[in-house]
């Protein structure tokens, strides 16, 4: 009995310790978010079932705590081999030492550029890509069809134009006293982008230098996107930033408050209105002014691999193959239809099914001509534009010396970045 | 032959003597605790500020003081400083007033105290976070109460034919010269219940029979509170005046919750030094500028609290 239970034991620890030598074990880190997290453990199990040599598991941490977490894992060397990271972040994060290039031995610069979309450039620093997406997002008009129609307004005809949608938010605003009880416009969280990418391409200029080296919007077309943007408040009086607190507001007044007629979102917020938006509604392509330039937002959450990946050859491959795995186009359908995030494969964004869905379409209709603006340091350009519309919507500063004080500390932000 | 008397002696502690090793040893386990996790990672931050920041130790450049340089002559580092010190020199007097005075009133009443006490100490046992976001709503512009009030009083008095005294709806936190004060109201009123609980404590703590030998002199209540209640309640004084600066200098978490769009915005006015600290750590990844402020907010912390000990410590005649 004895002898059958030692030779039992040592066989356990022999089948185990060929078990380990053979796989490799691959963490994988993003911020938690229900959908996200539901699309990629689907993604996980497809791939651990096909992939027997590797197990992918999965580590979540909310939003706010989740570069903090990044910071301190990496430099301890624990954490993820493989992390998601907004793209705006490559560049702080690879300053950091949070994330290395992608192998080119596993992952070809030739394929990348003509597998998926040419968004994905602008994560290429200094000659090597930093990830690769799943998912792309770009910018559109949710609007809301009920209050168009008890405002008199067409909800099948929505505005094309930035003169309409001031017309058509000024017949959707409802005051009482001087204090606001329904908004055409809510202002939030993609405004900065809306003023320094999409404004100021349809009015005539790029807001960076295509090496990403000089501010350009130090002028009057900067000056002219801030003015109209701060007039929709100021002078139309068709919108209030921080109408509903939170950053998630503007949206909260828009899919559960009913308050909010006409919101700029991400596609990231088809699922949550469709799941929780009890009314008629509709998504429409950015307005544009009278010269007809179209413009638009793109930006990607990315994956990428960490220091970690590259302690062993094995990781390295595996996590290779991953990444390659997760961003094939059937993991992309598997997102959109998950998670709600568009295509970022070539092949996949010209699909007539996608063109012609109401509401998918707009967006994909966007991503056409979106671009993703690059950022050195997300975090403090963000702010760059956040302080300009707040100078003038609240210190009463005019635009013209606004966007001069951005753009110089915005060019401050680049120069430093050099260095 | 020398050696046996002296084994014998140092043999023979007396108990105080072993008592007094016992409790170094026990006090040396929490001790070198702290000395890990605690002094070791803060003597860590000053050496982190003198190098750029990357996670192999191998590629931090030494950059010596320039960090120190650079935030000394940033702006928004000097908002930040001044916006902590605006909150310190606001929530300080104005927490420990009211709280004094709150103490002496329930100490007053018989019926009731204990709810009292756990009603004004409800705040400081609810999350920051939570704090934060009913405030926030609180002084949201066209939805919170305050502005609510405003507009229902300003009907009221317009009905009545008194229109001028109407006033105009508020803009609070989006108005960058009332924001920090309106913070420092939502602080004000979190801390209060630590300041009663405290003083209550403190107050009991003096003994009934210098009021009755006071009162049978003549001594008037200020009197009472002058020359008996104050004197004696000084050591509790400097203990929450202490701590209360302390974490006025500390402060985060209701910050960073009750502007989450854009904290410590509206342009700044209510960015402190720590959320300023965070920010630049793990927002911008630039953690050896973040541990060059953490060290200038430990010197200001230390100063100020020396010099608080210094004024406030004095012998107290009785």
């Amino acid at each position: 009995m004895q002898r059958i239970l030692r030779t039992a034991l040592v066989l356990g620890l022999l089948t185990g310790l060929s078990l380990s030598l053979a796989q490799v074990t691959l963490t994988y880190w993003q911020y938690d978010f229900g959908t996200r997290i539901d699309a990629m453990n689907q993604l996980i199990e497809q791939f651990n079932a096909e992939n027997p040599d590797v197990i992918v598991v999965q580590e979540t941490f909310p939003y706010d705590a989740y570069e903090q977490r990044v910071a301190a894992a990496t430099a301890a060397g624990q954490g993820p081999d493989v992390v998601q990271l907004f793209y705006g972040w490559v560049g702080s994060w690879q300053r950091a030492g949070y994330i290395e290039p992608l192998p080119q031995e596993h992952i070809d610069h030739a394929w990348i550029e003509e597998y998926f979309i040419p968004m994905v450039e602008s994560v290429k620093v200094g000659g090597e890509y930093y990830g690769l997406p799943t998912a792309v997002r770009s910018l559109a008009l949710f609007y809301n069809k009920d209050l168009f129609r008890a405002a008199g307004l067409d909800p099948d005809a929505p505005p094309q134009t930035w003169d309409e949608f001031v017309a058509a938010g000024k017949a959707l605003t409802v005051q009482r006293g001087p204090l606001f009880t329904q908004i055409g416009y809510g202002p939030g969280g993609q405004d900065h982008h809306l003023i320094r990418t999409v404004l100021m391409n349809q009015l005539g200029t790029p807001p960076y230098s295509a090496d990403n080296r000089e501010v350009l919007y130090g002028n009057e077309i900067g000056e002219q996107a801030l003015r109209i943007w701060t007039d929709w408040q100021l002078v139309d009086e068709i919108g209030v930033f921080e109408f509903i607190p939170g950053s998630g507001g503007y949206r909260d007044g828009f899919i559960n408050q009913e308050n909010i007629a006409m919101i700029v979102d991400g596609s990231f917020a088809i699922g949550q209105v469709r799941n929780n938006a009890q009314f008629d509604w509709g998504v429409t392509e950015l307005p544009t002014f009278d010269n007809g330039v179209q413009s638009n937002f793109g930006s990607f959450w990315m994956n990428a691999v960490t220091p970690r990946a590259y302690r062993d050859p094995a990781v390295l491959e595996a996590s290779a193959r991953f990444i390659t795995f997760v961003t094939s186009e059937e993991a992309m359908q598997l997102w959109l239809e998950v998670v709600g995030e568009l295509p970022a494969a070539r092949s996949l964004v010209g699909d007539p099914a996608l063109v012609s869905d109401p509401v998918n379409g707009p967006f994909i209709a966007g991503l056409a001509y979106a671009e993703a603006t690059q950022f050195v340091d997300e975090a403090a350009q963000r702010q760059v534009m956040i302080d300009a519309f707040n100078r003038v919507l609240l210190e009463g500063m005019d635009p013209a010396e606004s966007i001069m004080i951005a753009a110089q500390a915005d060019q401050a932000l680049l120069d430093d970045f050099d260095d | 032959m020398i050696r046996e008397p002296r084994a014998k002696r140092s043999s023979r502690l007396s108990l105080t003597q072993r008592e007094a090793i016992y409790a170094y040893v026990f006090l040396l386990v929490p001790l070198v605790f702290f000395a890990t996790i605690r002094f070791y990672p803060a003597l860590q931050s000053f050496r982190l500020s003198l190098f750029t920041w990357h996670v192999d130790p191998a590629r931090r450049v030494f950059v010596g003081a320039q960090y120190y340089q650079e935030l000394l002559a940033n702006p928004v580092f000097h908002q930040a400083l001044k916006n902590t010190l605006l909150y310190a020199a606001i929530t300080v007097p104005v927490s420990i007033g009211l709280g004094l005075g709150i103490a002496i009133l329930l100490q007053a009443i018989t019926i009731g105290r204990g709810w009292y006490r756990a009603i004004y100490f409800a705040p400081y046992i609810t999350p920051a976070v939570a704090i934060a976001w009913v405030w926030g709503w609180m002084y949201n512009v066209n939805f919170g109460i305050f502005n609510r009030i405003i507009i229902e009083w300003w009907d009221f008095v317009e009905g009545i034919g008194l229109p001028w005294l109407a006033i105009d709806p508020q803009r609070f936190l989006r108005d960058p010269e009332v924001a920090l004060p309106a913070v420092a109201v939502v602080i004000i009123w979190q801390q209060l219940g630590f300041q009663v609980v405290i003083f209550l404590a403190g107050l009991q703590g003096i003994p009934r029979v210098f009021y009755e030998a006071a009162r049978i002199d003549g001594a008037n209540p200020w009197q009472l509170f002058r020359h008996i209640t104050f004197p004696l309640l000084n050591p509790v004084l400097v203990f929450a005046i202490v701590i209360t600066t302390i974490n006025a200098l500390q402060l985060f978490d209701q910050i960073v919750n009750i502007n989450f769009t854009d904290q410590g915005g509206p342009l700044g006015r209510t960015l402190s030094i720590a959320l300023y600290m965070y920010q630049e750590a793990f927002s911008r990844a630039r953690l050896g500028y973040a541990a060059a402020v953490t060290v200038v907010l430990f010197l200001i912390i230390l100063v100020i609290t020396l010099i608080q000990l210094r004024v406030t410590q004095r012998r107290v005649e009785y």
